[in-house]
This record gives C-alpha cells, structure tokens and sequence, in this order.
C-alpha cells in the first residue's frame, strides 16, 4: 500500500514513565493500510531545526486513530514530546515492509513464535503481538534493569506469556535477552517451524539472527538505522546484506536474519 | 494576467524554473506517491557512473545544525541497467530529463557515458557531475579551472546534447572555474554541490558518517551558494541553475533574485516531498503580485540597498 503525506490531528501525548512517552494521532488512513513492523516518518516542528523527519514504529492502530511508542532522547523527540493534542502533525505513512506473520501450523508448546523486545523494541512488536491471533507468542523482553522494562503488561494482557532478562538481575533472568533467547530454544528443542521476530539494539538483532540461524529458525528483524527520506531516496539508511546494501526505509525495516550480512 | 514561468536553458526550453537536484529524487518513481511528476520544471536523476556502484560504507548521513551530512558515494546501477530498468518511467513523464553523470577513475569513463546517451531522445541534457565530495579524491575536476575546461571539451565534441556542469563551493573562485565551463562549451552551470563537512561522535571518538568525511547540504549552505551565483552571475553568459539549501518560495526567489534562471530542490524534497510544487506556485503568486509577466525581470535583479 502506498504512503501519504498528511496532517494529522494529535489526540493525545502523554508522558508514560520517565522518558517514555505515548502519542495517539486521528489517520484513517494510516490506521486502515498499516502492518506490523511498518513506520511514520513525521515532521516534529516546522522549522529547520530539527531539519530532517524523525521515523517512528507504529505501536497499534484502533479504527482511525495510530499510536506511537517513543522515548525521548535529543532535540527531535523532545519536541515531539512538548506537542499537544489538537495540534496538526506532518506525517508520512505507513512506510517500509513490516513483519510477515506466520501461518497456521506453527507450535512450539502452544507458542506460534518468539518476539524479542531488548529496550523500545516493544513498540513494533506489541502491534505484531496484537495480529497474532491464531496463537499467543511467547514474548521475551530484554533491559538493563528493571524500571527500563517496556511493555510487559500490554504484551500480558493480549494473554501472551512474557519472560524478562535484566543486564542487572533485577527482574527476570540476570543476563542478556539472547542468553535467555537460547536457554528457551534449549528446553523446547523442536523450534523447526518456529519463527523469531526481534526489534531491538544492532548487538541483539545480530546475536538473535546467529542463535536463530544455529538452531535453523527463521528470524526476522527490526533494523533502526539514520534516515534523510524515509521513502527510498537518499540511498542513507543502507544496510548489508548478501544481496548488496539494502535500504532499511523501504526494503527494510523488516528483513530476514538470514540476508544479513552485518 | 497570467506569468510566463518558461525558461530556456542552452538548447531546451522549461516550463517552468523548478527543477529537483540530482541525488535528492531517486530516480522519480520515489516520488509518485506524493505529488504529480508532470508538473515539475525538469528531473535530474541520480548520478550514474559505467559501471554499477555500491556506495560508501554506512553510516551514510547525519542530522547537523540546519542541515544534513551524507556520504552515498554515488551509488547506482551502472549505465546499461540505468537506461535499462530506470529511463522508461522517467521517458512517459513527457518532462525534460537530465541525467545526471560522473567518472570514477578516468574523465575518459565520461566518453562512454556520453555516447550512451546521445542517442536516446527523451534524455533533454547531461549534468556533468564533476563535484561530488565523496569520492575520496585528493581533488576534484571542478575544483580546477583548467582541468573543467578538459572535461567539458572532451564531453561537448561527443554530444549536440544540452550540458550543464555542476559545480563544487569548495574553490578560491566560483566564478573562475564558471568561466572555464563557459568558454569550453558547456550551456549552463549549476551550482552549488555539497560543501565538504564532517561531524564527530564525542561520546564513541568517531566520526558520524562511516567514509569519515561528507557533503553538506541544507538551509546551512544557503548563504554560500547565493552569494556563488550571484558572483558567477557577474562573470558568465550561460544560465545558471541554483541550488544550496531551498525549502520553500522564499528561499527560492532568493537564488532567482542572485542570477539563477532555474532552481533546484534539493535536501527539501527530504523532508518535504511536495516542496518544489509548493515554490512552482508560490513563483506563479509572487510574480502576479509584483507585476511580473515572465521570469525576465526577476532573473538577476539584484540591487544595491
């Protein structure tokens, strides 16, 4: 489905917990063509600084209305942030390829896949979570401590099973979401027809994509990457793959963990 | 009273002035989700080499203040697949399209590509793309007045093809090197390309773009290229086409005001997919309003304060 630039009326902004911030804008549009795994591409001011668009995964979507996942970290997401409801936002979407969802015979101990969220990467994944109604994923969440744990409730209350691995030991497993990643694989051990979707830190994606490939699973991944255009332009957010470099806005952000190269 | 906003180019006539930079458009299908192709001024594609080129390593852009740093490194599928894969959408727009070209290890690579294009009909000029700052290049041929008049020479005996020579703002002077484009025979300048730039990670010691250094673009470089055209205005016969950071009409009568008979969108189209729409109409506004029936008394009008 084709994107579109529009304006957008913001329903709602409001901070979440620490940085952590929820925006809900009014886009039939958007809401009606997105998928899992797709982004926004949005304008947070109309000046010239920031200058470029800043692109953010699509958390859910509810009839006309999308909502955003976002973490305040430098200039453009703090002014995202101190926009407020019923002003007008410059959106460009739904843009890239997002997840592919299983089909029907997956099973692994009544789990169709394994979702690895390490820090924000919930925000796309908890959309993902939501398309999957065949059968519950199994939801593997990854942090540096505890208070950094990011939608373990959403992903429980869609009746999902959630497991969390803190750098700290704080809450869950003590260790890297990876680690806990293989020691699932392990107990399991039938994961043939299983699928792994991860969205999270580069050296994560590419440790789920070795653990995935070891244990010949498919996986795909969520690839974050610096962009100017969002819509295949620049050529800036390539990535590396066996078929050449990739564009992460269009040919991404989605891609195989088999196709990259690192 | 409607304005004219036809301009003519060396040997081709625009519609209207507002053409897209090469580089910052894809090859236009990119586009087509956002606005109505047909109505800009003219397409400059991406730069394409003879050969297929990967590009630089990544990370290959960054954000800086009011601008942007990127360092693609010319990728791009090579002249064959180009005219191949990418030329048959550009040929149904019924638009002019430039093609924008550049060598890689041999001005001679110029000669190839020149041919190649010649014969095709729908292709209305050739940008000389002598100015790219990121090929890793001790120096570029357009940061030499005597090497740009070689490589304009060398590419007008091969083509009756309109040229225009882009040109790079990291020179002692725009206009000297203008002038070697002129008088080797090339129909038009266009100027400005990226400054040379580079922006450091603190934190990680390295730099933000993975080729180290890169090309400025953006509201940033604006400054710079007006007071470029308005020096080569001075200096050169030829049009100019103006380029460096426009984001809307305003920014855009600036360049025109300075000498520019034609401008493109560049980094804009970025952020701002419609924008060279918005300043085709803005133009059509501003000249209604100021009385102006073509672009003849805009062009160039610049006076003391």
């Amino acid at each position: 489905m084709l994107p579109e630039q529009i304006k957008a009326k913001i329903i709602s902004n409001k901070r979440f917990k620490d940085n952590y911030w929820h925006l809900e804008f009014e886009s039939g549009l958007i809401a009606g063509r997105a998928l899992p795994g797709q982004f926004v591409n949005i304008k947070v001011s109309d000046d010239v600084e920031p200058l470029l668009r800043r692109p953010l995964s699509i958390h859910g979507t509810q009839s006309s209305k999308v909502r955003l996942f976002y973490e305040v970290l430098g200039m453009g997401t703090r002014i995202l942030s101190n926009r407020r409801p019923g002003e007008f936002l410059d959106v460009i979407g739904p843009l890239g390829n997002g997840f592919s969802l299983p089909g029907k015979g997956h099973r692994l101990g009544g789990q169709a896949a394994i979702l690895v969220a390490g820090g924000m990467g919930g925000a796309p994944l908890l959309f993902l979570a939501k398309k999957m109604i065949l059968s519950k994923p199994l939801i593997l969440i990854g942090a540096r401590t505890k208070s950094k744990v990011l939608c373990a409730q959403e992903f429980k209350a869609l009746g999902s099973a959630v497991k969390i691995a803190t750098d700290d030991g704080s809450a869950g497993f003590k260790g890297r979401v990876t680690e806990l990643l293989s020691q699932v694989l392990r107990e399991a051990k039938n994961g043939g027809d299983l699928s792994i979707y991860a969205c999270g830190p580069r050296p994560m994606l590419k440790a789920v994509s070795k653990i995935a490939c070891d244990n010949n699973i498919d996986s795909q991944l969520s690839l974050e990457e610096h962009m100017a255009c969002g819509i295949g332009a620049c050529l800036g957010c390539v990535v590396a793959t066996k078929s050449g470099y990739k564009m992460v806005c269009k040919d991404g952000p989605v891609f195989s963990g088999k196709e990259l190269t690192w | 009273m409607k304005p004219d906003l036809s301009v003519r180019i060396g040997k081709f006539d625009l519609k209207n002035p507002v053409m897209v930079a090469s580089g910052t458009f894809g090859y236009a299908e990119e586009f087509a989700p956002f606005i109505d192709l047909k109505k800009l001024g003219a397409i400059v594609t991406k730069t394409i080499t003879v050969s297929p080129r990967l590009g630089n390593l990544p990370p290959r852009t960054c954000e800086t203040p009011a601008g942007m740093l990127n360092s693609i490194g010319l990728e791009n599928p090579g002249i064959d697949k180009f005219i191949r894969e990418k030329l048959p959408f550009l040929k149904k727009l019924g638009i002019p399209v430039i093609v924008s070209i550049a060598s890689i290890d041999d001005p001679g690579e110029f000669t190839v590509l020149a041919s190649h294009l010649d014969k095709i009909k729908e292709v209305s000029a050739l940008e000389l793309n002598i100015s790219c700052p990121n090929l890793h290049k001790d120096k570029l041929i357009s940061q030499d007045a005597k090497d740009t008049f070689e490589l304009v020479s060398l590419v007008r005996k091969l083509t009756q093809k309109c040229l225009i020579t882009k040109l790079s703002p990291n020179v002692t002077s725009i206009s000297e090197i203008a002038l070697a484009a002129e008088r080797a025979g090339s129909d038009a300048v266009a100027l400005i390309n990226t400054l040379g730039g580079m922006s450091i990670d603190i934190d990680k010691r390295t730099p933000k773009i993975g080729s180290w250094s890169a090309g400025l673009s953006g509201p940033a470089i604006r400054p710079v290229a007006v007071k470029m055209i308005w020096e080569a205005h001075n200096k050169i016969k030829i049009p100019i086409i103006g380029m460096g950071g426009i984001m809307d009409i305003q920014s855009a009568l600036e360049f025109f005001i300075a000498g520019a008979s034609a401008i493109s969108v560049g980094t804009a189209n970025f952020i701002n997919p419609r924008a060279s729409i918005e300043i085709i109409s803005g133009l059509k506004a501003y000249m209604a309003d100021n009385n102006m029936r073509d672009l003849s008394g805009l062009i160039g009008s610049l006076r003391a304060c």
